[in-house]
């Protein structure tokens, strides 16, 4: 089970912010989003969009323990 | 020190506070930050922030800062949520022993925090909302110091 986190664009273009997917991976996570919304799963994996673990960025694919806290972070604007 | 609010401050308490007590302090440079109203185009701003990330990452960058301009101390406090126009965004203060250090270790922080800080940006005006990303400027004042 994840924890999925949206910000910026991402959650505005999903409708909502956070949920809980259970997936153990960051690519079966990915697959589970995409088979359900697939615009969303492209947005996901579009240009600039970084992805975090328990916050920290991650690239490529990732386990993920119990409870993992996984993060979508749209291109960042600056404050 | 570093803080994230979704509530207004006031930078002036916070300088006065920041002040307080140094006797080896030779400066303190600030700079505050105000939300433009943009000749009504903009109501509002909207800063989404990623609590433990964004904070963590500001640390990091502003205590590389502290390092490289020797600097004695920092405070950064940074709005989230929705700001009005004429509120404070974002607050920097730097102490150094001479004033040079402060002023440039101030301009560097705000550098960052402007186009590099992991916030997103949403402007809200009269025909609706959208989401903005760093200008052109903010990029090259940001590589100034690369």
């Amino acid at each position: 089970m994840a924890r999925v986190l949206l910000f910026g664009r991402l959650a505005d273009q999903a409708g909502w912010r956070e949920r809980i997917v259970e997936a153990s991976s960051l690519a079966a996570l990915r697959d589970l989003l995409e088979i359900e919304d697939a615009a969303l799963g492209e947005a996901l994996a579009g240009p600039g969009v970084q992805v975090a673990v328990d916050k920290v960025i991650v690239r490529g694919e990732a386990f993920l323990a119990a409870g993992a806290e996984v993060a979508f972070l749209p291109p960042m604007s600056g404050g | 020190m570093i803080t994230l609010t979704d509530q207004a401050f006031a930078p002036g308490e916070v300088l006065t506070a920041f002040c307080a007590g140094r006797d080896e302090t030779g400066a303190v440079a600030s700079f505050i930050g105000l939300a433009r109203a943009e000749k009504g185009a903009a109501l509002a701003l909207e800063l989404e922030a990623y609590p433990g990330f964004t904070d963590a990452a500001i640390s990091q960058f502003a205590e590389m800062a502290k390092l490289r301009f020797a600097l004695q101390d920092y405070r950064i406090i940074h709005r989230t949520g929705r700001i009005a126009p004429g509120e404070a965004i974002v607050f920097v203060a730097t102490a150094a022993g001479h004033r040079r250090a402060a002023f440039e270790a101030c301009d560097f922080l705000m550098d960052y925090l402007k186009s590099r800080a992991p916030f997103w940006k949403k402007e809200h005006g009269p025909d609706g909302e959208r989401w903005i990303e760093p200008t052109a400027r903010d990029r090259t004042d940001a590589q100034r110091w690369d």
